[in-house]
C-alpha cells in the first residue's frame, strides 16, 4: 500500500514536471501563432494594412472591429527601424511585439503628445552602439528597445463609428516604417 | 515484475497528470494576475513584457495580439452575474457605466473568436455610438431579435463572449476590484 502511494506520489511530481515543461516549449512549437498569421500579408520592415475581421474570415482571432490596423514586421539585423504615424482624431495606438507575440511597449496619440508619433527602434546592441553626440539629440526622440531582433509593430486608430472607417484607414496609411538611413549596414 | 508495473503506474499517472494540466491551462484560459469584476475578467499583465509562462502559451496556441498594457486593457465575459453561460436565444442585458477610459467598445464572439453574423452587421459598440441615460450610465440589450435602444445582436449562436475594452484608461497591474472600477451589471432576462 504504502508503495503505490509512494509512486503515485512520484507519478504526480513528474507530472508537475511534465506540465511545466509543456507550458514552456509550446510558444517555441506553436505554428499558428500571431506572427506566423501575418507573416504572409507582412513583407520586412513594410506598413501593411491588415485586412478588418468578418464573421467568415479573420486573420487572428479577438481582433477589434471598431479599429482599422496595420502592421510592420519588422527585423532589425540590418540595423535600427524608423517609424512614424500621424495621430488620427479620434484614437491612434501603437504597439511593439516580441518575435513571440508579446507587447513589450506600447503607445498611444495623447502619450506621445504630438501630431506624429515618432519612434526608433532597435535591439540593445544597436543602442549601446550610437555615437555619443547622437545620443544626445536621441533625448527628444523616443526609441524604443527591442528585446528581439524580429517581430511586430502594430497601428491602430479607432473609427468612434462605422462612418468614421475611411479616416481611420487613412491616417493607418499614411504610416511609415524603414530602415533608419545613415545607419551602419555591416552591423 | 513489480518494478515494470510500478514504473508504468508511475508514468501512466505522470502522462494524465501533466498533460491533462496543461490542456486544461490552455483551455480554460489560465494566467496569474486575474482581475475580475463581477461577470468580467481581464489579465492586465498579459499586455506586458512580464505576461508569465501560461499567457505566453495561451498567446501562441490561440494565434491572437494582447493588447498592450500601454492602449488599454480587455476585459471579457462569458456568463452573466449568477455564472449562467450567454445564450445567444436569450436576452441579456447589460446596465451601468465602466471605468474611466478615453473611449471603450464592446464586442460579440463566439468561443473560437470570430464575430458572429447578423442581419445588419453589428458586431459591437463604440462608447461613441452608445445612446446612454442623463446621468451617463447606459443599457445595451444582447439579444436574437431586434430592440429598441443599444441593441447587439446575437445571431442567435449557441454560446458567445462579451469583450469590453478600455483604451487609454488607468486600469491596470495595480488595479483591486472595488466601488473605482465599476463595470456593467449582466442579467439574463427571458429565453424563449
Amino acid at each position: 500500500m504504502i508503495r503505490w502511494l509512494l509512486l503515485l506520489f512520484l507519478g504526480v511530481l513528474l507530472g508537475a514536471i511534465v506540465h511545466l515543461i509543456t507550458i514552456m516549449i509550446l510558444p517555441r512549437t506553436a505554428t499558428q501563432d500571431a506572427y506566423l498569421r501575418l507573416s504572409p500579408i507582412a513583407p520586412i520592415n513594410t506598413v501593411v494594412p491588415v485586412p478588418p475581421p468578418t464573421p467568415d474570415r479573420a486573420l487572428m482571432p479577438f481582433m477589434d472591429p471598431a479599429f482599422a490596423g496595420a502592421v510592420c514586421r519588422y527585423d532589425l539585423a540590418q540595423g535600427p527601424v524608423k517609424f512614424s504615424v500621424p495621430v488620427s482624431l479620434a484614437y491612434t495606438s501603437v504597439s511593439f511585439y516580441t518575435r513571440n507575440d508579446i507587447a513589450f511597449y506600447a503607445i498611444n496619440d495623447r502619450a506621445a503628445g504630438r501630431r506624429n508619433i515618432e519612434l526608433d527602434l532597435m535591439t540593445t546592441a544597436q543602442r549601446a552602439d550610437l555615437p555619443d553626440e547622437e545620443d544626445v539629440t536621441a533625448a527628444d526622440r523616443l526609441i524604443v528597445e527591442s528585446p528581439t531582433t524580429t517581430g511586430l509593430i502594430v497601428i491602430r486608430a479607432l473609427a468612434p463609428e462605422p462612418g468614421l472607417m475611411p479616416m481611420a484607414r487613412a491616417t493607418i496609411a499614411a504610416a511609415q516604417c524603414r530602415l533608419r538611413s545613415g545607419s551602419n549596414a555591416s552591423r | 515484475m513489480r518494478l515494470l508495473f510500478g514504473s508504468l503506474f508511475a508514468f501512466a499517472i505522470a502522462t494524465i497528470v501533466g498533460l491533462g494540466a496543461t490542456y486544461l491551462a490552455l483551455t480554460r484560459g489560465a494566467a496569474f494576475g486575474a482581475l475580475r469584476i463581477g461577470a468580467w475578467t481581464a489579465w492586465p499583465k498579459t499586455g506586458t513584457s512580464e505576461a508569465d509562462p501560461y499567457a505566453r502559451a495561451n498567446i501562441a496556441r490561440s494565434g491572437q495580439l494582447p493588447i498592450g498594457l500601454g492602449d488599454g486593457v480587455s476585459f471579457s465575459a462569458q456568463t452573466d452575474d449568477n455564472g449562467r453561460f450567454f445564450d445567444g436565444r436569450c436576452d441579456v442585458i447589460l446596465t451601468g457605466n465602466t471605468p474611466t477610459a478615453r473611449f471603450w467598445t464592446l464586442t460579440l464572439y463566439d468561443t473560437a473568436g470570430h464575430l458572429v453574423a447578423n442581419s445588419v452587421n453589428r458586431y459591437g459598440f463604440s462608447s461613441q455610438e452608445i445612446v446612454r441615460w442623463a446621468d451617463g450610465s447606459f443599457e445595451i440589450v444582447v439579444a436574437p431579435r431586434a430592440s429598441a435602444g443599444n441593441w447587439l445582436p446575437t445571431g442567435g449562436v449557441e454560446r458567445y463572449l462579451l469583450t469590453l475594452r478600455l483604451y487609454d484608461t488607468a486600469v491596470g497591474v495595480s488595479t483591486r476590484a472595488g466601488k473605482e472600477v465599476p463595470m456593467p451589471l449582466v442579467k439574463t432576462m427571458g429565453c424563449p
